[in-house]
This record gives structure tokens, C-alpha cells and sequence, in this order.
């Protein structure tokens, strides 16, 4: 499945696309979007480059391995849910930063969360498809 | 439009839930995700339907103005579908697996769980 | 008081990380400080004891149940008490040389250990709930005691059935205390005991006095729950001795006493007890004369003398009580006693069979005189503590009300085979000729011969000055059942219709003694008789149940997964579809239902052709493509319908779920046709049925009134409170934030479980 013309439109699109996810990411909390989706259109950018170019050139561009993601990505989430004890505020209650960012609008401990959950989102697939596309 | 989906559902249902009932492994997962979809759209459809109308709060207002649609099956079912994305991987490998080891996909033949057999 | 109890199950956890220690450097002996320092302790409150007093302790434990930690010693407590610590003392003791260098010595201790602190608990409780715990501790250790040999299958096999038997009885425990609480209001014993009346006019009163009689019966081995009894001899010694005829068995015995003042009066509970009483005093006191193990004519005549207290507590009267109370003590010393040398023997010549034991008063006079002794006190030989008692006895049924003749005949025959099973036990190993194959035995251990000892001595000196435990005996039944007056306990009767039968007693015992030899032929006769015993009829039972089970298991359980899906399927049809086909109405004419357009028409007719496709198709790639179809239609169903998230989802999930089944699918096997046509049609038939249904169901709900109460909430505060103007969003990252926290572990978790099935795979199949 490796042809010049889905490889040589794949290395415009794996940036685009990862740039449109994060684009879906942060603007989840005001219209349709939101870590879940941005997390799967992510996933689904490194999937097309990996039919594209190779699952072997995609890990190695990579750098690591996606499983690392889905602790990280918990690490965040898990911040962002206790943060508000460290304010004497009950787990999960959201603490806002003042002033309005454009895309984003506001920054808060839910927008954490919700890279948080990208994150995983990212991990989980990626981990699922490569592992299974390595095996014989 | 409801009576229709209604309809669907239940036939969403009942394919799923033949194709559980077939020997073939294979078949056992699609049935799972048909019989899914059938309880995701179960769930859309006990939030009732408004055509057009996403929860999304309108950007010059700080509240609904109109009617919407209800947001909580959507959140429901939007987990649903991640999850369900995991517990299909996971059963697929399984399956990968137990042919593998095994070198059957009948499910008649693994119902023991004696290696030797 | 706490203290007193917790401390047995402390030193038994202790014993867990510490038992190498005390075993490797034999300081098992060391332990009897525990039941000592129990004893002395309780000792110390004699004079209050005495003087009538009870001396309360409360703690609160589970309040909102009505359940604390409510200890009271008063006269019965004491009196068991003091039977539990001190023969838990000489039992300590006993121990450590009659298990010398077992491997599983310290297991054993903490065993034992646990069993004092749960029957110490069980007599001091005042709380009817703790006292049920207490009393399934009980139950639990002398289950692990029994099979503590458990390499042996018939130890292992007793240990169930006594379990079997005595938790059975902890039931009926509990749903009496759960009653008895119902009728009084409350579960402290002390508050029921000083306000009978509540429980004695409530509606449930029959039904308590079975279930306590029940639990009862079974805890202190009455037929005919009382073959677990002589199962339980497969344990080793000091566990018979002391869980299994000197304080577990009297358990029961316990409770009776205990409860006597609520049910005092009542024809019922007369006439259980003395039924239950006299068929178990006959039955197993006649059992004794066919049994040649030592240990099982000691069990015999156990059950046999719990037999005479059940009798005893049945008849009720000021003298009975009295006689039960001494008995208690008197049997205490005497079979415990016996027991042990029972045990002495055995340790010492490798049997219990009593044709093959005789002439060992050569080898160790010291236990023959032992046996001697206590064969007088289980005989009621004057001046022994056992002639007041059976005096007492005699006494009790001889001026009761009715049946004089019958019950007092009852008593003497029992009385006799006691007598006759003490001598049997205590001297007959000892007296005769000294056979070849026991001239290689040694002299007991003084740590085995010491204990025995001591019991028959307090035997022999209480039987001379029954003063020293005279305001013990006296102090429970003043205090539990208001009597006053108790009779004074004295040797000497002077001449009287008693004294006749217990001459009548000593004399006929004495003569089965000389004449009855216990050997093979009688065990062989009763050995047939046991087809219609009470054990036979639970294996049985027993046997029916597994059979039945196992019936009813591989209907269900056949290990097909179809079938499985199929039964569940059918069950929901069933259950279900009977409301759901009456109570459906469709009345489509006044709901708002959405039209249909032509896109959706659209829309539909591919969705429900690739649903049909997928399931018909033979090709895998085919049902895999046809799936992904009706996973994009579902995408543009939620686009319309007013949920571009999910339709977002959807729509990238789909694609991953496709790709994932492309990859894998080449490695998997190609369909096959298995399943015969007529199973297809009748899978179809129940699919297609439970579909219908299915739908019948939504279109039902959709009929109802909706309930809009939280999604409002959600939709009103989503951006005052949360700041977020896309509902679903906050609804996920916010409001419910936690259940997406707890999503993405499993997403976590399921992945990590991909990646290892498949890595696991590959190492396993590296190492071949």
C-alpha cells in the first residue's frame, strides 16, 4: 500500500492533521470537539502516515513509544482532578484562570483534564493498532 | 423518524444477537458491535430527538434560548463508543490469540478450559 | 474484660509470625500462661461472684445495629468461664507434650488459642448478635481442629460434616436472636432476661423457643443431630477433651441455661428438651456397650451426658437445675480426665482399640490410679463429687411432677452405661495381663500425667467439701432463674429411696463391668444397624443434593457459549415479553415524531442493507466493510440529529474498528458452516423475537413523558458554573469528570491488555 502519491500526501497531512486535532481539542469546551475526538483524529493521522511510509519510519519518527502516553496522559488528568484540594475545594471542581485566550478561551484545570484525556486517547489507539499491526 | 429508529434497533439487536449465537469467533465479535451500536442508538433515542439543535449554548448567550438536544445520552454514548473501541481490540486479539495457540475458531471446541483438549 | 477475650485471638495472630520460635526452642509450655492468667483473672472476682454480684462491661461496636461489645460475668458466666480457662490450662499444658516436635504444633495453638477467646466470648457476651459470632467462632475453630490432620480423608471428612452440622445450628441461632430482638426490642441478653414477658407474648414465641432448642441441639450433639460428635474424635486428643466434651458441646447447653428464664413455663419448650433429652441419653448411652475405641465410647457417653442436661434443664425444677449445674462441673472433671488418659495411652502404645489394650497399670501405675479415680466420679461412687451429682440427678426426677417411674428409670439406665463407660475407659486397659506387644511401652511424660491428675483430685476433694463450689453452683441459679434457697450440696443424703438407686446403679454397672466385654462381634452388629442412622440418612442427602446440582448445572452451564446467549435471551423473551405484549399501545397520532426525509430515507435503506449483508454474508471482508457502513450511517444520524460529537466519534472510532479488523482478519480462519439449518432458524426465530420486543420497548418509552430534570440542570449551569458552552464537553470533563477519569484507566487497562496478549505470545513462543 505504499505509493508515492499517499506517501508524498501523508507527510502534508500527519502535520496537518495533529494540527487540526489539537485545533478539535481546544476548542471542545465551546463547540464540537473535545479530547476523545481530537485524541482519535490524532490517532488516526499516525495510522495513515504508518500505512503511508511504513509502520517501522512512523515508531522511529516517533522517537517513543505511544504507550507512554496513556500514564502520562493520567498524570494530567489526575492532577487536574486533585488540584482543587491543594485550594481547600472539592476533587474534580474546576479552577479557572482569569483572562480569554482566542481559540481556547478560557485556561483551566478542565482543559488539563481534557489533554489529559487526549493523551490517553492518542496512547490507548496507538498502542492497540501498532501492536497488533507488529505481530505475525 | 422515531418509529423507524425504533424499528432499527431492534433489528440491530437481533442481528447482534444471531450473530452471538454462531460457532464462528469471527462472528461473535461483529455481533458484539453490532449489538453495541443497537444500545448506543437505544440510548440516543431515550433522550428523544430534535432535529438540528446540538447542546451547544449559543455564543452570544450564556444560556439556552431554544429548545436542544438532551446532552446526557450524548455524553453517555460518546464513552460508550471509545470504551467499546477497547473492549473490540482487546476481543480481537483474544480471538487472534486463541486461534493461534488453539487453531480453531470454533467455539464449540473451546469450551474447556483443559490445555490438552 | 475485653482484654480477656481479645487476648486468644491476639496471642493466635501472633502465634502465626512467632510460632517457629516457641516451636524450635519447645516453649510451647510457655503458652499455658495464656488460659492460666484467664483463669486467675476470673478467680479474682469469686468473692463478688459469690456474693451475687455482676459486673458489666459495655463497648459500642456497630451502634446503628444495636450491636456492641457487651460483656457480663455473673454466676453462669463464671462458672463456664472458669471451666474454659481451666481446662484450657491443663489442656495448654497437656499439649505441649503430647504434640511434641509436630510440625504444625504452633498452627495448633493458635487454633486452640482462637477456640478459648471465642467461647470465653460467647459466655461473657451480653449482646445476642455477639454472642452468635462468638458461637460460629466456636463452630469455625472446631472445624479446623478436627481436620487438623488434614492429610487424613476421614478428618477431613468429620471436620465438614461437623461444620455442616454446627453452622446449620448457627443459623437457627441467628434467626432466633433475630426474633428474639424483634419481640423485645433489643439484643442486650440482660434487657430480654429482666423483661421475659416481652418475648414470652410476642407472636414469634414458638418459632424462638424451636430455633433456640435447634441451635442448641445441634451445638451440643442431641439426636439426631448428634453424629458429628463421634467424628469429631478424628482430631487429636486435647481437642476432644476440650473442644468436644469438657466446654464447646456444652455450648448449647449454655444457651439453654442461659434462655431458661424466658421460655420457663412454656409446654413446648418442657417438652422439646426432655425428649430430645431422654432419646439422646438412651440412644447413645445404649451405643457404648458396641463400641471399642476408646475414644468413641467416650464420645458416646459425652453425648450421652448432654443428654442428661438437656433432660435436666428440660424438667425445669429448682433440684434439676441444681443437678444440671453440678453436673456440668463434675462432667467437666471426669471426661476431661478421661480423655486425657485416653490419650496418654494411646500416644503411649500407638492404639485405642480396647480388646488389644490390658495390663498397664505394670507401666505406669500413676495413670492407672488416675483412672481409676475418675472412673468412680463418672460412676458416682461415694465420696466423689459425681455421687452428689447423681444424686441430684436421681433426686430431680424422682420428685418431679409426672412420670416419675419412666424418668427415673431413664436417668438409672443412663447413669449405668456412664458407669459402665467410665470403668471401661479408666481401668480396663490397666487391669490383666500386660500382652507382648505392649511390653516396650514407657512411662508417660509428667506433663501428660499431671493434668488428669489434678482434675480427679479436684473430683475426689470437691466430692469431700462440695463447700468450695457451692456459691458457684448456687450463684447462677439464684441469679438466672430466681430460685432461692438452693439445697446445700452434701455426700451424705441419709437413707432414702435415692441412696437405693444409686446402690441400684453401682451394683448393675459393676456387674456389666465384670460380665460385658466390649470385642468385635457387637461393633460388627452395630456396624449393620447403621443404613438408617442419622449420618447415613445426610450423606444421602447429601449425595441427592451433588447429584442434583451437577443436573442442574450442566443444564445451564454445558460450557457452549451460544447456549449460554441463547438461555439468557429466552429467559428475558419470556420474562419480559408477557407485560410488554399487554401493556403495548402504539398511539402515534398526538406525539411530535420527527417526518422523514429522503436523506434519512436514504440513509436507512443502506444502513439496514449492510446490517442484513453482515449477517449473511460468507465472506469476512465483506462483514467487515458492511459493519463499517453501518457505523458511518450511525455518524450521519447523530450529524442530523443534533450531535456532532458523536458523530465526530463515531465516525474516526469506525475507521479505527476497520482498520483494526483488516489487519487481523487475514490471520484468522475463514467462516465455516457449522451450525445445522434447523439451529440457524430457530437462533433466527429468537433474535428476530427478542428484536421485536426490543423495539416494542423503545416505542413504549417513547410514549412517556420524559424526564429532563438533570439535563437541564447540565444545560442551565454549563457555562454560569463550568465556563464551557458545549454541554456534551463539560458534561464529560467537568460535571462528570470522575467517570471520564475512571474511562480513560480502563482505555488504559484494554490497551495494556492488547499490547500484553500479544507480547506474551511472542515470548512464549521465543522460549520454544
Amino acid at each position: 500500500m505504499q505509493t508515492t502519491i499517499l506517501k508524498a500526501a501523508s507527510n502534508f497531512l500527519l502535520p496537518v492533521l495533529l494540527l487540526f486535532s489539537i485545533f478539535i481539542l481546544l476548542r471542545g469546551h465551546y463547540l464540537p470537539g473535545g479530547g476523545f475526538i481530537g485524541g482519535l483524529i490524532a490517532s488516526s493521522a499516525f495510522v495513515l502516515d504508518a500505512f503511508a511510509n511504513g509502520l517501522v519510519y512512523t515508531k522511529s519518527m516517533l522517537r517513543f513509544h505511544p504507550g507512554f502516553l496513556m500514564p502520562l496522559g493520567l498524570t494530567f488528568s489526575f492532577l487536574a482532578a486533585i488540584s482543587p484540594f491543594f485550594v481547600g475545594k472539592p476533587l474534580m471542581h474546576a479552577l479557572w484562570m482569569k483572562g480569554h485566550i482566542p481559540v481556547i478561551g478560557k485556561l483551566g484545570t478542565p482543559l488539563i483534564f481534557d489533554i489529559g484525556v487526549y493523551l490517553v486517547v492518542i496512547g490507548a489507539a496507538l498502542t492497540i493498532i501498532f501492536t497488533i499491526s507488529e505481530s505475525r | 423518524m422515531e418509529v423507524v429508529l425504533a424499528i432499527i434497533t431492534g433489528i440491530l439487536y437481533a442481528a447482534g444477537i444471531y450473530m452471538m449465537m454462531r460457532r464462528s469467533i469471527v462472528k461473535l465479535i461483529i455481533g458484539v458491535i453490532l449489538f453495541s451500536n443497537g444500545v448506543n442508538l437505544l440510548i440516543f433515542l431515550s433522550g428523544r430527538l430534535k432535529k438540528g439543535k446540538p447542546p451547544l449554548i449559543p455564543e452570544s448567550s450564556d444560556v439556552f434560548i431554544e429548545a436542544y438536544t438532551d446532552p446526557i445520552p450524548q455524553a453517555l454514548i460518546l464513552t460508550a463508543i471509545v470504551i467499546s473501541f477497547g473492549l473490540q481490540a482487546f476481543a480481537i486479539v483474544l480471538v487472534k490469540r486463541a486461534y493461534k495457540v488453539l487453531h480453531t475458531d470454533d467455539l464449540d471446541q473451546l469450551n474447556t478450559t483443559d490445555e490438552d483438549s | 474484660m475485653l482484654i480477656v477475650v481479645l487476648i486468644g485471638f491476639l496471642l493466635s495472630a501472633l502465634l502465626l509470625f512467632t510460632g517457629n520460635f516457641f516451636k524450635e526452642k519447645k516453649l510451647s509450655t510457655l503458652l499455658t500462661i495464656l488460659p492460666l492468667g484467664i483463669l486467675i483473672y476470673l478467680l479474682s472476682f469469686g468473692q463478688k461472684i459469690a456474693q451475687g454480684e455482676v459486673i458489666y462491661l459495655h463497648y459500642e461496636w456497630i451502634p446503628a445495629f444495636d450491636v456492641s461489645l457487651n460483656f457480663r460475668l455473673d454466676g453462669l458466666s463464671f462458672l463456664f468461664g472458669l471451666l474454659i480457662s481451666g481446662i484450657g490450662t491443663l489442656v495448654f499444658f497437656y499439649t505441649s507434650s503430647y504434640l511434641k516436635g509436630h510440625h504444625f504444633l504452633d498452627r495448633f495453638y493458635s487454633y486452640l488459642s482462637m477456640f478459648m477467646a471465642a467461647m470465653l466470648g460467647l459466655v461473657l457476651s451480653d449482646n445476642l448478635i455477639t454472642m452468635f459470632i462468638f458461637w460460629e467462632l466456636t463452630s469455625i475453630t472446631s472445624f479446623f481442629l478436627i481436620g487438623f490432620n488434614n492429610e487424613s480423608q476421614s478428618s477431613r471428612k468429620s471436620a465438614l460434616v461437623a461444620l455442616g452440622i454446627t453452622g446449620l445450628g448457627g443459623f437457627f441461632l441467628l434467626a432466633g436472636a433475630v426474633l428474639i430482638g424483634e419481640s423485645a426490642g433489643t439484643y442486650s441478653i440482660s434487657q430480654i432476661l429482666s423483661d421475659p414477658e416481652a418475648v414470652r407474648s410476642g407472636s414469634y414465641f414458638s418459632l424462638i423457643c424451636i430455633f433456640m432448642t435447634l441451635a442448641a441441639f445441634t451445638k451440643s450433639a442431641q439426636f439426631p443431630f448428634h453424629f458429628w460428635l463421634p467424628g469429631a474424635m478424628q482430631a487429636p486428643t486435647p481437642v476432644s477433651t476440650y473442644l468436644h466434651s469438657a466446654t464447646m458441646v456444652k455450648a448449647g447447653v449454655y444457651l439453654l441455661f442461659r434462655f431458661s428464664p424466658v421460655f420457663e413455663g412454656s409446654h413446648l419448650w418442657h417438652e422439646l428438651l426432655l425428649i430430645f433429652g431422654a432419646v439422646t441419653m438412651i440412644y447413645s448411652a445404649y451405643h457404648i456397650i458396641f463400641r471399642i475405641d476408646l475414644k468413641s465410647i467416650l464420645a458416646y457417653s459425652t453425648i450421652a451426658a448432654l443428654g442428661i442436661l438437656v433432660f435436666l434443664i428440660g424438667i425445669g425444677t429448682k433440684m434439676a437445675i441444681t443437678a444440671a449445674a453440678v453436673f456440668i462441673v463434675v462432667h467437666a472433671l471426669y471426661k476431661a480426665s478421661l480423655f486425657l488418659i485416653a490419650g496418654i495411652i494411646d500416644h503411649e502404645t500407638g492404639t485405642r482399640d480396647i480388646t488389644r489394650l490390658s495390663g498397664l497399670r505394670h507401666k505406669m501405675m500413676p495413670i492407672f490410679i488416675t483412672g481409676v479415680i475418675a472412673a468412680a466420679i463418672s460412676g458416682g461412687i461415694p465420696p466423689t463429687l459425681g455421687f452428689i451429682g447423681k444424686e441430684l440427678i436421681y433426686e430431680s426426677t424422682y420428685h418431679f411432677t409426672e412420670s416419675v417411674v419412666f424418668l427415673t428409670f431413664l436417668a438409672i439406665f443412663t447413669k449405668i452405661l456412664l458407669f459402665y463407660a467410665g470403668f471401661v475407659v479408666g481401668m480396663k486397659p490397666f487391669t490383666g495381663k500386660l500382652p507382648a506387644a505392649l511390653s516396650e511401652v514407657h512411662k508417660p511424660d509428667i506433663k501428660m500425667s499431671l493434668p488428669p491428675a489434678i482434675m480427679v483430685i479436684l473430683g475426689l476433694v470437691l466430692g469431700i467439701f462440695p463447700g468450695f463450689i457451692e456459691d458457684f453452683i448456687s450463684a447462677p441459679i439464684t441469679q438466672t432463674f430466681g430460685f432461692t434457697d438452693v439445697e446445700h450440696l452434701k455426700i451424705w443424703h441419709g437413707f432414702s429411696e435415692i441412696l437405693v438407686f444409686s446402690m441400684v446403679t453401682i451394683l448393675i454397672g459393676t456387674i456389666m463391668y465384670l460380665t460385658l466385654k466390649p470385642n468385635y462381634k457387637l461393633k460388627g452388629f452395630i456396624s449393620k444397624l447403621e443404613v438408617i442412622s442419622p449420618l447415613q440418612l445426610m450423606n444421602d442427602l447429601n449425595q441427592g443434593f451433588e447429584k442434583i446440582s451437577g443436573w442442574w448445572t450442566n443444564l445451564f452451564q454445558n460450557g457452549y457459549l451460544r447456549h449460554y446467549v441463547a438461555t439468557c435471551v429466552l429467559f428475558m423473551v419470556i420474562s419480559i415479553g408477557y407485560v410488554v405484549v399487554f401493556n403495548f399501545n402504539l398511539d402515534l397520532a398526538d406525539q411530535a415524531f420527527h417526518q422523514l426525509t429522503f436523506h434519512e430515507v436514504a440513509i436507512i435503506v443502506i444502513m439496514l442493507g449492510a446490517v442484513i449483508f453482515t449477517v449473511v454474508t460468507r465472506s469476512r471482508l465483506a462483514a467487515v466493510v458492511a459493519m463499517g457502513i453501518v457505523g458511518f450511517s450511525f455518524s450521519l444520524i447523530f450529524l442530523f440529529y443534533g450531535a456532532p460529537d458523536l458523530a465526530m466519534t463515531q465516525f474516526s472510532v469506525d475507521t479505527l474498528t476497520v482498520i483494526l479488523f483488516v489487519l487481523v482478519l487475514y490471520k484468522l480462519p475463514k467462516y465455516l458452516k457449522l451450525t445445522k439449518n434447523v439451529l440457524r432458524l430457530e437462533h433466527g426465530i429468537l433474535s428476530l423475537t427478542f428484536g421485536t420486543l426490543v423495539s416494542m420497548i423503545i416505542l413504549m418509552v417513547l410514549q412517556q413523558p420524559v424526564q429532563k430534570e438533570v439535563s437541564e440542570y447540565y444545560g442551565d449551569n454549563a457555562y454560569l458554573l463550568a465556563k464551557g458552552k458545549n454541554v456534551v464537553n463539560v458534561i464529560l470533563v467537568d460535571f462528570r469528570g470522575i467517570d471520564t477519569l475512571i474511562e480513560v484507566s480502563v482505555l488504559t487497562v484494554a490497551s495494556l491488555g492488547v499490547f500484553g496478549l500479544i507480547k506474551l505470545r511472542i515470548r512464549s513462543r521465543d522460549k520454544k
